[in-house]
C-alpha cells in the first residue's frame, strides 16, 4: 500500500540524519520504514528518531564531604559520602550516607527547654536504568534520629527530545515519617506525597534553562513537638492543622559568556501553601575557571516569606490552631557565598580525576514578627555554613 | 474526526523528529561542568537541606528525602 499524505508528512519530518541514527541503532522500525510503510512503523519511527544525542547515565564518581553549620545557638556538623557506579552501559547504582551531629540550643529551645545534642543518620540507595533516551530511577532514603524517623521511596523518569535539546522529567516520592519526643512516650506519623515535573531546554549554544514544579501533600503530626506557642505571654502546646499542601514553581537559567569559561546562574522560585505561606527566593551565582585546575564561584541568595495564617508571636486568646515556630513567621534571609575547587590529579591509577572543593555561605535571618522573649526585641541571627569535600571520577 | 485526530497525533509525534537547532558540535559550552545545574550533587543536596529546614518553603529544588535535624 502506498503511503498517504499523512505518512508522507511524517517521512518528510524525519530527517536523513535522524534516519541514519535509526539505522545506526539497528532498529526494526527503520527497516519497516524503508520497506514500507505501515502506519505503526512510521509512528514508532517518528518517536524514536527524534533524539540524535542520546541520554546518558550520571557520571561515575565518589564524593567524601565534611559539612559544618553554626548559627542561632546551634552547631550542626558531620561527614557525608556518595558513591556512584555504572555497569552494562545501562545501569547506575548509587549509595549515600549523611550525618548531622547537632549540639547547642536554638532560640526555641533556650526559652522552653535545656540544651541538647543529638545525631541524625541518613542512608540512601538508588538505581538508574537507561533505555534509549529515557532514564528511569528509583531510590530509597532512610533517616533516623532519636525523635524522628523518615522513610522515603522515590521514582523518577526523564526523557530527552529533539536531539537532546529538551528534557522532560517527572517524579513521585512517598514519605512515611514517625515523630517522637525523647522525654515522653509520644509518637505520631506523617504521610507525605511529592510530585515533580520539569522541563529543561537548550535555548542556544550558550544558554540553557529549566522550569520545574513540585507539589507536596502531607498528612499527620506536622508540629515540632518541643515548641510552644504563647497566649498572653503564657506558654501553651503548639497546635497545627494535620494537613498541608504546597506548590512550588522554579525557573533556572545558565548562561556561558564568551570563551573565558565564565558562567552566570540565575534561579527563582515561587512558593505557596494551604497554611497561608507565600515565599519567593532568587539566587545569582557567577562561576569562572581561573586556570585548567582552578574554578571559583561567588553568589548571593535572597529569600522572603509571609507568615502562616495561624502564626502569632503572642496570641491574644486561644485558637484551634496556634503556632509560634519562627519558620512559619514573616521573615527574610539573605546570604552570600562562594566556592573554590582545585583539581588535584588526572589519570592516576584507576582514577580519571580528583578534585577538592571548599564551599562557604554566610546567611542573615531577620524575623519581622518573632521576638526574643529574653529581650523583647525582634529576633535575628547570622549563620556560617562550610562544606569541604573531595571528589574522584573513575 | 478520526482522521483529524490521527493527523494531530502524527504531527505531534513528527515534532519529535525536529532537527536540533544547536548542533552537537556547537555544544562545547553547554557540556562545560560549570554549566551544570548541579555540579556537585552531594554538596548541593546538603546546602539545600540547610535552607529547607530553616524556611517555610520547600520543593522545586533538587533534593528529596528525609528527616529534619533542625531543633
Amino acid at each position: 500500500m502506498a503511503p498517504d499524505g499523512h505518512t508522507e508528512a511524517v517521512v518528510a519530518a524525519i530527517s536523513e540524519r535522524a534516519f541514519s541514527e535509526l539505522v545506526a541503532r539497528g532498529t526494526n522500525a527503520a527497516v519497516l520504514l524503508r520497506g514500507g510503510t505501515t502506519m505503526l512503523a512510521l509512528l514508532f519511527a517518528a518517536v524514536v528518531a527524534g533524539p540524535v544525542v542520546a541520554a546518558s547515565l550520571p557520571e561515575e564518581r565518589a564524593d567524601a564531604l565534611y559539612h559544618y553549620y553554626s548559627g542561632g545557638g546551634i552547631d550542626v556538623q558531620g561527614p557525608a559520602l556518595l558513591i556512584r557506579k555504572n555497569f552494562a552501559e545501562k545501569y547506575s547504582i548509587n549509595a549515600s550516607y549523611y550525618v548531622d551531629s547537632i549540639s547547642g540550643a536554638s532560640i526555641d529551645v533556650v526559652t522552653n527547654a535545656s540544651p541538647y545534642s543529638e545525631k541524625r543518620n541518613q542512608f540512601g540507595l538508588g538505581i538508574d536504568y537507561l533505555y534509549g533516551d529515557t532514564l528511569m530511577s528509583i531510590s530509597y532514603t532512610q533517616s533516623d534520629e532519636s525523635d524522628y524517623e523518615a522513610r522515603t521511596l522515590d521514582v523518577g523518569l526523564s526523557h530527552d527530545f529533539f536531539g537532546g535539546m529538551s528534557t522532560l522529567a517527572m517524579g513521585f516520592s512517598r514519605g512515611d515519617d514517625t515523630v517522637m519526643r525523647v522525654d515522653t512516650s509520644f509518637e505520631d506519623t506523617v504521610d507525605r506525597f511529592q510530585y515533580r515535573l520539569g522541563w529543561t531546554q537548550v535555548l542556544s549554544p550558550t544558554l540553557v534553562a529549566a522550569l520545574s514544579y513540585e507539589g507536596i501533600s502531607e498528612e499527620g503530626f506536622l508540629n515540632n513537638p518541643y515548641r510552644s506557642a504563647r497566649v498572653l505571654g503564657a506558654s501553651v502546646q503548639e497546635r497545627y492543622p494535620r494537613t498541608r499542601t504546597s506548590n512550588a514553581l522554579g525557573i533556572q537559567a545558565n548562561k556561558y559568556w564568551g570563551e573565558r569559561s565564565f558562567v552566570t546562574q540565575l534561579k527563582y522560585r515561587f512558593y505557596v501553601d494551604t497554611w497561608g505561606i507565600t515565599a519567593n527566593n532568587i539566587e545569582l551565582v557567577f562561576s569562572r575557571r581561573l586556570s585548567e585546575k582552578t574554578e571559583i564561584g561567588l553568589g548571593g541568595r535572597f529569600y522572603t516569606q509571609t507568615a502562616a495564617n495561624f502564626y502569632s508571636d503572642n496570641f491574644a486568646q486561644e485558637f484551634r490552631y496556634m503556632a509560634r515556630d519562627k519558620e512559619l513567621s514573616d521573615f527574610t534571609s539573605a546570604s552570600i557565598g562562594g566556592r573554590v575547587s582545585y583539581e588535584l590529579f588526572r589519570d592516576k591509577g584507576r582514577l580519571a580525576k580528583g578534585k577538592i572543593t571548599l564551599m562557604f555561605d554566610r546567611i542573615h535571618f531577620n524575623y519581622d514578627n518573632f521576638s526574643d522573649v529574653r529581650s523583647g526585641e525582634l529576633y535575628k541571627f547570622n549563620a556560617n555554613v562550610f562544606q569541604l569535600f573531595f571528589s574522584a571520577w573513575y | 474526526m478520526r482522521k483529524l485526530t490521527l493527523l494531530l497525533v502524527v504531527l505531534l509525534l513528527g515534532a519529535c523528529a525536529v532537527q536540533p537547532w544547536v548542533r552537537p558540535y556547537e555544544r562545547e559550552a553547554l557540556a562545560d561542568p560549570l554549566m551544570s545545574f548541579s555540579q556537585d550533587p552531594l554538596a548541593d543536596g546538603a546546602r539545600t537541606h540547610v535552607f529547607e529546614v530553616r524556611e517555610g518553603a520547600r520543593g522545586a529544588g533538587r533534593s528529596h528525602g528525609g528527616g529534619c535535624g533542625c531543633n
